[in-house]
């Protein structure tokens, strides 16, 4: 009876008696679920467009926001007084390297492995996430890096809003971040609406035999997409490494992601962005009024326990595609 | 030429359907069983055998384990690691509830722990499929990893929060613990493993192996000639855990002598999935030559340096194994996609014929 009261009833009479404290936590719990949705929404971007399940854009995150902080390093070790200037010049750089990246998996990985089963493709991309591990530490070196915040003109600080009898504190950075995120997920939805480039890249994730009938170059779109995902990891690296550091210790937070995504479904951008919301808030919300009755350090499973849940009653996720199976 | 079943004439069903039906295999196979019993323990040093050996056979019976449930039943599973920690800790535990228990017997046990398990996280199977069906037993391998690291019990309260091995004999030679030697351990974890592939290759040959891949083919189609899914599904995830949770304890027990919550995590599920893709899914043989490959690569890595008289800073050994291990995945993923166990068949075809093209 104790039991039953502190699980469905004392959570509740907490958030009550306490609001300022329950909308702190919906707030971090909706910005980290952004987070997630910005690594889920790289993930979506490639499944849909090549049909790979690319496990390595965690990696791609992580890779992007090295290269940035490394770049950024170098320059000023070249000469490059102003910090501002490195700042944005290797964020220059940086773009052409996740291009450059982009037509290497294209060339060396993807197109050799034209038409093999899911799981091959997925496996590379496996090989892949070794690979850049190994390259960026090789090049940047191992150890944890400071996010260049200041030089990109990152906003910082907190403001303290006075509501319903406390003080809420966010974080202009997570504003920022949410800010950013809304506007990457519209700059998307209007590139695959409306541009030519977005109309193939739909027609590819359709079916690639018949975009390839209608002259649509397969290979092209690959770059573009992976290009495209590589942007998002970049967005991402910024984002999430001025929150904590840029480290390796990053790719945990990408496998929040995957929950993210079979949350909302495979293929669906929208989904990417709900389902990071609600394993966001859920997270956020479990850990902090149920986490305390059978131990913290509940947010390590939590997220994938909700889309199992969930995945009981909708098996292709929130917003997936039908699955329909025929003999 | 050298690899040839002519003249080889069977003259019962029995002799027919034997594991090796050819008398070349039988030989290979006497060989190098010979070569693992007796070969091994005089010849390799102490250093090999627990760094290299007894490594591999914990692996491949792990590999092995996942094998049944990818490449047979087609479920791709990401959990691999925490049902090897749970027949870790199960059988911590029976050795503590059981001390006069043969510690064999109750390595052999720990696997249901992990089988129990492995049977409620493949609930879902029935519903989701795919990459879905992987990231849903993620969840496994989190809250089981969670698990391991905040319930003091499993660990019988010790305060470094591992698992102790203590010293159990068999026949008079200490077997596990600090007592036990690399040689005695090898040959031990030897024996299981040959047990158990023994035990695998049956199954798989048999009726449940053919309604796994029957559900691994089309899920519907199997249906459809009578195969009842659920149970099916349910009993792969049980066996596959069984095989993984013995690996699990014997890693445990007979490979590290202590260890951690942390031993079983995420990578190491991953790790093992590397192992079965790149060995061949749905090829016992093949999860043997994927542990060797994905075990024994790195260690190449960090040796052959040093053989030409290079010296390099550990670090950037450590870096370029990671990207040499991930270039190497890719490459036999172009080369081949169907996994060393093909190339190993490829191979057998070529000696058959030899001196023809074909």
């Amino acid at each position: 009876m104790d039991l039953l009261y502190k699980i469905f009833l004392d959570p509740f009479l907490q958030m009550g008696s306490a609001p300022d404290l329950l909308v702190q936590t919906l707030w971090e719990g909706l910005v980290s679920g952004v987070l997630y949705a910005l690594i889920a929404l790289g993930f979506v971007l490639i499944f849909k467009a090549s049909g790979v399940f690319n496990f390595a854009q965690g990696i791609m995150v992580v890779f992007a926001a090295l290269t940035l902080v490394g770049l950024h390093a170098m320059l000023r070790h070249w000469g490059v007084s102003s910090g501002t200037v490195a700042a944005y010049l290797a964020l220059a750089l940086t773009v052409v390297v996740m291009f450059g990246l982009a037509i290497a998996i294209e060339r060396v990985v993807l197109r050799p492995l034209v038409n093999q089963p899911d799981i091959i493709l997925f496996m590379a991309t496996f090989g892949m996430t070794y690979f850049l591990i190994g390259l960026g530490e090789l090049v940047f070196g191992g150890e944890p890096k400071v996010m260049i915040a200041d030089d990109l003109h990152l906003p910082r600080g907190a403001i303290d809003v006075k509501m319903l009898g406390g003080f809420v504190s966010f974080q202009k950075l997570d504003i920022a971040a949410a800010l950013i995120a809304s506007v990457m997920v519209a700059v998307l939805a209007v590139f695959f609406q409306k541009t030519r480039i977005g109309r193939a890249l739909r027609a590819v994730a359709d079916s690639h035999k018949a975009a390839l009938s209608v002259g649509i170059s397969l290979e092209q779109i690959w770059v573009v997409v992976w290009f495209a995902a590589g942007i998002v990891a970049l967005v991402t690296g910024i984002m999430w490494g001025a929150r904590s550091d840029v480290s390796f210790a990053l790719e945990i937070v990408a496998l929040k992601a995957l929950p993210v995504l079979i949350l909302g479904g495979l293929t669906s951008i929208p989904g990417a962005i709900v389902g990071g919301i609600i394993i966001g808030v859920g997270e956020k919300l479990g850990e902090f009024y149920w986490g305390p009755l059978i131990g913290s350090g509940i947010e390590s499973w939590l997220a994938y326990v909700i889309a199992l849940v969930f995945l009981m009653f909708r098996p292709q996720g929130l917003f997936g595609e039908r699955i329909i199976e025929r003999i | 030429m050298f690899y040839r079943e002519t003249g080889q004439f069977k003259t019962t069903y029995r002799a027919d359907q034997a594991v090796f039906p050819i008398l070349q295999d039988r030989l290979g196979i006497a060989i190098i069983l010979a070569l693992a019993f007796a070969g091994v323990p005089l010849l390799a040093s102490e250093f090999a055998i627990s760094s290299f050996f007894i490594p591999v056979l914990v692996f491949s019976l792990a590999a092995i384990g996942l094998n049944l449930l990818t490449g047979y039943t087609g479920l791709l599973s990401l959990g691999t690691g925490a049902f090897m920690g749970v027949g870790a800790y199960g059988c911590y535990k029976l050795a503590t509830w059981f001390p006069g228990v043969n510690i064999l017997i109750l390595i052999l046990a720990s696997g249901f722990f992990s089988a129990a398990v492995g049977v409620v996280f493949g609930l879902p199977s029935l519903r989701i499929k795919g990459f879905y069906l992987a990231v849903a037993t993620l969840a496994a391998q989190f809250f089981l990893s969670w698990c391991f690291v905040r319930i003091p019990w499993l660990v019988n309260y010790n305060i470094s929060g591992a698992i102790e091995v203590p010293t159990r004999t068999l026949f008079g030679i200490a077997v596990t613990g600090p007592n036990a030697t690399a040689t005695t351990r090898y040959l031990v974890a030897l024996s299981i493993v040959v047990l158990m592939t023994w035990l695998a290759s049956n199954l798989v040959r048999g009726r449940f192996g053919r309604m796994w891949m029957a559900v691994r083919d089309m899920d519907l189609a199997a249906e459809l000639i009578g195969i009842r899914l659920y149970r099916t599904k349910l009993l792969s995830f049980a066996v596959s855990s069984y095989f993984c949770g013995v690996a699990g304890a014997m890693m445990a027990f007979l490979w590290f002598g202590s260890s951690e919550a942390d031993t079983f995590n995420i990578n190491q599920s991953f790790f093992i999935l590397f192992m079965v893709i790149i060995g061949g899914l749905g090829s016992l043989v093949g999860s043997f030559f994927g542990a060797i490959f994905i075990w024994g690569t790195p260690i190449m890595l960090k040796t052959v340096p040093r053989l030409f008289g290079l010296s390099i800073h550990a670090a950037t050994v450590e870096h370029l194994t990671f990207m040499i291990l991930g270039a190497l995945i890719i490459f036999f993923l172009i080369v081949e996609p169907h996994g060393l166990a093909r190339l190993w068949q490829i191979g057998k075809q070529k000696l058959r014929v030899w001196p023809f093209p074909y």
